[in-house]
């Protein structure tokens, strides 16, 4: 049967994520939430860094761990090219939603003032 | 006609001509991977929705006035609650993964284990949301009722608690579903459905959705609780 060699052929691949590969993800996430925990915590009530440097301390935090996530947990780093482009790519959409909608949320904060 | 057949087999040898799977993935992974992407969207629409009315206003309330209770801790703890319910969802995507990993080695009783922790960290988080409800519910925070003040000490919008408890609620929602399609994995892991397939794909693809809704959290947990 040519679908169980290709599920063999694919079992090939997923030895990549091993058991120890596994948990030094999970203390790279835990890491990160502990370094937000910091900043909210520590850094910002005692005034070392403002509120808006924290916010986007925040999101790159964010997006490294979703990184961590998407590319192992999910294994998608491990896939073939055509389909993580197929994964990544359309999110670009998002990307442009972001944008709109806070230019458009100040525009209204504006004309509220 | 024969030369014809023969010619278009020709052609299909490149992986984009049809010759082999492109992708080189199964088709259900392939479809949970389709699935993830409509249901980022949703979610990306919800917490840009969110994000759009927090920029339109002046002042905002104050997450660590806002959710600053715990089991046993009226207030001052700001975040200690998110931060043990935020290491019950990575906990459990360990877990999965180890999981996924044993069903690799065809390990049946050690999947049938970290699906069952899994499991036990969906349920566990579930009930911290339901604490957590509950408490802000007592708070006189629901939909349409929003009683925290902004931090400039304005009144607050109402979209803040019907943003709040919409989005949660999503996303519990989607942990609750991930709970149940779980337990139907785990009695097919016991029931040796995937035994004598001959592979655990499917604990893969509960993998992968159990995996986003770890994903989702991180950045409800970040636009809700920390900026």
């Amino acid at each position: 049967m040519s679908a169980d060699q290709h599920t063999t052929a694919q079992h090939h691949d997923h030895s990549s994520m091993s058991k120890k590969k596994i948990w030094s993800v999970f203390w790279i996430l835990l890491g990160i939430t502990a370094i937000e925990f910091f900043i909210a915590l520590v850094l910002i009530p005692k005034g070392a860094i403002g509120h808006g440097l924290g916010n986007f301390i925040y999101i790159a935090l964010t997006l490294l761990k979703a990184f961590y996530i998407v590319a192992y947990f999910m294994h998608l780093k491990f896939e073939k090219l055509g389909l993580i482009y197929s994964i990544i790519v359309p999110l670009i959409f998002i990307i442009f939603f972001i944008v709109w909608m806070l230019y458009e949320g100040n525009y209204w904060m504006h004309i509220r003032m | 006609m024969m030369t014809n057949t023969s010619q278009m087999d020709e052609i299909k040898d490149t992986p984009w001509n049809g010759g082999k799977s492109p992708y080189a993935v199964e088709y259900g992974k392939m479809m949970m991977w389709f699935f993830l992407l409509s249901d980022a969207f949703t979610f990306s629409a919800l917490l840009i929705a969110y994000g759009a009315l927090r920029f339109s206003s002046v002042s905002w309330p104050d997450p660590d006035v806002v959710f600053q209770s715990a089991p046993g801790i009226a207030h001052g703890a700001p975040l200690v609650f998110v931060g043990i319910m935020t290491f019950i969802l990575i906990m459990s995507s360990v877990t999965m993964v180890l999981a996924v990993e044993a069903g690799h080695r065809k390990a049946k009783a050690e999947v049938g284990k970290w699906m069952v922790w899994t499991i036990i960290g969906g349920i566990a988080f579930l009930g911290c949301q339901a604490w957590e409800w509950t408490h802000l519910h007592h708070e006189g925070a629901w939909w349409g009722r929003n009683p925290f003040v902004n931090e400039d000490g304005s009144m607050g919008s109402v979209n803040f608690t019907n943003l709040f408890f919409t989005i949660t609620g999503f996303h519990g929602f989607h942990v609750f579903s991930g709970v149940v399609i779980n337990i139907v994995i785990l009695v097919n892991v016991w029931a040796g459905t995937y035994e004598r397939r001959g592979h655990y794909d499917m604990v893969e693809k509960v993998g992968l959705y159990w995996h986003f809704v770890d994903l989702v959290w991180v950045f409800v947990f970040t636009f809700f609780y920390l900026v």
